[in-house]
């Protein structure tokens, strides 16, 4: 009896896995998209596992420092208040932060280098496959967040920027990390980049770095960050720029 | 399975020129089997689908870009725009297949559209078919682990008897012959498809999937010895693909071994169980 319930469930298995097939030559269906969606979850569960809130990413010495790190996504933001601000070496940027906060606060970046800071030589892992070791100097978010104070219902942290990859929609980059990352030491709000100022094709005056995840969840041109409870009403409602294109939120693989 | 064996171990050997069937696979192989076929045909096109994304393989912990062990792409040669792959230092043209291919050579691609899934370049497509077969994968070669384990079937049917082993080189010269196991023989794996299956399943694929997990930046953070150990992140990846590289030839192997050693009768045979034994040659002739 159990053999048999566990061969028919074995064989549904199978069946399952067999009628995605024809799927694969038309394009996903939204049910399809759904099913191996699941994954995701699984992988992030399993990821939350295996990782405790304080493990770290690898850090690497100076000597390990890539010559030649690859500027991804934007590199030239033509949005023309940042093009402006630019201009002015970035003195009048300021970083707004709100939604569910006590504080709201509007920090230059003389503000952000007087906080105390963290400096880490990681790797970034891109989702394309690329890796490239890079240092960098920066605000741990956690300070931010602890000045301006989280609500209790604040559930994720929200990053607007200035730039926009699509030029046909204008749709801004975004990105979206839940508390634990947001709060994790290696967490920083990056404005320098192997001892020197962050340039712009590198996401000046302000980008964030979330090690333990891929490159894509490291919202660059950093203009105004938000706490949330949810992040559905915010664009497509899936996170952030690239996931709202079909990649995963939970970016740790 | 093992009453089935014994059933069969005390039957009459097969000699009097009659064909006898004999149970082969146990139904946790035969169903772990297939859901392997799945998982591994969709894992190697969404894999290949993801590495065309940056079809470049470097060494060590960051990418060199100047300098990848392998890459494939395009270049201009007599006017005319080529697909090339260069390995270690070697450049070959693979226009046709490898950076150029599909109708008129016109497909930028660095593996050809009809070899990945999906087969238009979206990797947040291919690492999503590649992640949920991936798990699938884990299931089951679970299932089968521990069944193969605590059935004894790994130690049975995959390690190499002694006397297997000491008539390895008299097997060599039967599959270069093309001349199978007929009879008492065949009831049971040879022993190089033992050792294949053994290689494939304890060598390689192991590494391979330590490899994949060593590309997670959260599984880096996790396990920090895990990227030194296989020689960086860059290097990792280039690792799994050449694993996927050796199990896209086992398979092609493997297939080629069930076409030639009667494709009816291994194709049943996973599927039913039930494997017909061809009586040895007669002695006379």
């Amino acid at each position: 009896m159990v053999k048999t319930l566990n061969r028919r469930k074995m064989l549904a298995g199978v069946a399952g896995s067999l009628t995605v097939l024809p799927l694969a030559g038309c394009g996903e269906s939204q049910g399809m998209r759904n099913v191996l969606d699941r994954a995701e979850s699984l992988t992030q569960y399993a990821q939350r596992l295996l990782l405790s809130r304080h493990s770290l990413a690898p850090e690497f010495t100076e000597a390990d420092i890539s010559p030649d790190f690859r500027a991804n996504g934007s590199t030239d933001p033509d949005d023309p208040a940042y093009v402006s601000l630019a201009q002015s070496g970035f003195k009048d940027w300021r970083l707004e932060t709100g939604g569910l906060v006590n504080t709201p606060l509007s920090l230059s970046l003389g503000d952000l280098r007087a906080m105390p800071s963290r400096t880490q030589i990681t790797r970034h892992d891109c989702v394309e496959g690329w890796s490239c070791i890079g240092k960098w100097k920066g605000v741990p978010l956690s300070e931010v967040l602890q000045r301006a104070g989280l609500k209790p219902d604040a559930k994720y942290i929200v990053f607007y920027c200035a730039d926009s990859l699509d030029e046909e929609n204008g749709d801004k980059y975004y990105e979206s990390i839940g508390l634990s990352d947001a709060y994790h030491p290696q967490t920083i709000l990056a404005y320098d980049m192997n001892g020197a100022p962050l340039t712009v094709p590198y996401g000046a005056p302000l980008r964030l770095r979330v090690e333990r995840q891929l490159g894509y969840k490291m919202a660059k041109y950093i203009m105004r960050i938000e706490a949330v409870s949810s992040f559905r009403r915010i664009a497509e409602g899936r996170g952030g720029y690239w996931e709202d294109r079909g990649y995963e939120w939970y970016a740790g693989i | 399975m093992s009453t089935q064996l014994e059933q069969t171990s005390s039957a009459p050997a097969v000699s009097a020129g009659v064909p006898q069937l004999t149970y082969r696979h146990a139904v946790i192989v035969r169903v772990t089997h297939w859901v392997g076929v799945v998982c591994i045909a969709i894992l190697l096109m969404s894999g290949l689908q993801i590495f065309n994304a940056h079809p470049a393989l470097y060494l060590g912990q960051g990418s060199d870009f100047a300098h990848p062990a392998v890459s494939i792409g395009t270049e201009q040669k007599n006017g005319r725009e080529i697909g090339v792959t260069r390995i270690l230092g070697w450049t070959i043209d693979t226009t046709g297949f490898l950076g150029l291919s599909g109708k008129h050579d016109g497909d930028e691609h660095a593996f050809p559209a009809w070899l990945t899934l999906p087969s238009y370049q979206d990797l947040a497509g291919g690492r999503r078919w590649h992640f949920f077969f991936a798990w699938l994968l884990v299931f089951d070669g679970l299932i089968y682990l521990i069944w193969g384990i605590a059935s004894g079937h790994i130690w049975r049917d995959l390690i190499p008897s002694a006397r297997q082993t000491r008539h390895i080189g008299r097997s060599i010269l039967d599959h270069l012959r093309l001349r199978f196991p007929r009879g008492e023989e065949a009831r049971h794996y040879n022993v190089l498809q033992r050792l294949a299956y053994l290689i494939v399943l304890f060598a390689v694929v192991p590494l391979l999937i330590l490899a994949g997990l060593t590309m997670s930046p959260g599984l880096d953070a996790a396990f920090p010895w895990l990227a030194p150990l296989l020689g960086g992140r860059q290097s990792a990846r280039t690792i799994h693909f050449v694993c996927a590289f050796l199990i896209a030839a086992f398979v092609f192997v493997h297939v080629a071994m069930v076409l030639l050693t009667g494709v009816w009768n291994n194709i049943r045979s996973m599927i039913t169980g039930w494997y017909k034994i061809k009586p040895e040659p007669a002695a006379d002739g």
